[in-house]
């Protein structure tokens, strides 16, 4: 018989997701692919808008590329394929989220360094898909006029983890009685100082905007990195 | 609904720990959980007798330890814990704060075992 003994762990429970989804960053990095992971719940037209972003990135003379997660289908992938830039689907098969080993996996065969983009359509869900890191530069929190304006309140965890918020079919609005003033201060209320852009992909309202902020946050990622290197040469 | 797999990652991570240190049997496992972690309590707790069944962990106590959100505010220049997670101003204060110092944790601080 031995006697009770504590032992001291102190480790993450997402510490094995978090150490790949570090390397996947520095793959990222290397090969100068911005990475954006888009997340939001089942139906804000997440497809669509990124359908749209996909073909005209491609018109700018853009390289984009796209992982598309779904339980079951392959009908985004699809979908994102008659943009024209190559586009791979991760059935996830049940799981409500995707994970850094999903991805890493999917990504065998592609060259990183050619793609400027790489989109990652994360799985439908604004609770799981927020504990798993993916390597991502950017993640994107959409919200739809038809889902109200106080979503952000709901599901505080997911909106605050974001780096940017795009309220989605923007055409719709008025037909639903959308509040942007309001979506915008709950927003702001779960993580201060988002920047939101509204948008609809279907008739192209906001989308010169979003195109352009995209371009240049990929530019500011690439200039840090620069940066980085030749101060790293400098040192030595 | 992700507390199944984080479940089981506890298992994998607590029986390699048990077994490192000779550990015959997990009585308790101790978890921090912040209020950002994305955790729904009741499934993690459900989850837990479910991936224990038939472990070394069969029949221990899940121990949670909150964490609750605390950011740095700005304006007073120091860490301030959020009275809620719906709004994310400063309680003294009253300025926005994004600038998350805890909450986020999901970590196994200790095993009891013998």
């Amino acid at each position: 018989m031995t006697t009770p003994r504590i032992l001291e762990v102190r480790q993450g429970l997402l510490k094995k997701n978090d150490m790949i989804a570090a390397t996947l960053r520095a793959q990222y990095k290397t090969a100068g692919t911005f990475v954006v992971n888009l997340v939001s719940s089942p139906g804000t037209g997440k497809t669509l808008f990124l359908e749209r972003t996909l073909a005209a990135l491609r018109d700018r003379g853009y390289r984009p590329a796209a992982l598309v997660g779904d339980l079951e289908t392959d009908h985004d992938a699809l979908r994102l394929a008659r943009s024209g830039a190559p586009a791979r689907q991760i059935n996830t098969h049940g799981i409500c989220h995707l994970e850094a080993e999903m991805v890493e996996r999917h990504l065998v065969g592609w060259n990183l360094a050619d793609f400027d983009f790489l989109f990652i359509e994360n799985v439908g869900n604004l609770v799981c898909t927020s504990s798993y890191d993916l390597g991502e530069q950017l993640r994107v929190v959409l919200l739809s006029v038809t889902e109200g304006e106080d979503k952000p309140l709901k599901y505080p965890t997911l909106f605050n983890t974001a780096d940017v918020g795009i309220i989605t079919k923007a055409d719709l609005a008025a037909a639903c009685e959308f509040d942007p003033a309001l979506a915008e201060r709950n927003l702001h209320a779960v993580r201060p100082g988002l920047p939101l852009l509204i948008v609809s992909a279907k008739t192209g309202q906001g989308m010169t905007s979003w195109l352009d902020f995209l371009v240049d946050r990929r530019q500011q990622s690439n200039t840090a990195m620069l940066e980085n290197r030749r101060e790293s040469l400098a040192r030595r | 609904m992700h507390e199944l797999s984080l479940a089981n990652r506890l298992v994998q991570m607590a029986e390699a720990t048990a077994i490192e240190a000779g550990a015959q049997r997990v009585i308790a496992v101790t978890l921090r959980v912040g209020d950002l972690s994305g955790v729904a309590i009741d499934a993690l707790r459900f989850a837990y007798d479910v991936a224990t069944a038939g472990t070394r962990l069969e029949g221990s106590r899940l121990e949670l330890r909150r964490v609750g959100v605390r950011v740095f505010c700005q304006f007073c220049q120091r860490e301030v814990e959020l009275p809620s997670v719906q709004s994310f101003r400063c309680p003294v204060c009253n300025t926005p704060s994004g600038d998350v110092r805890a909450g986020r944790e999901l970590e196994i601080e200790s095993l009891e075992v013998e």
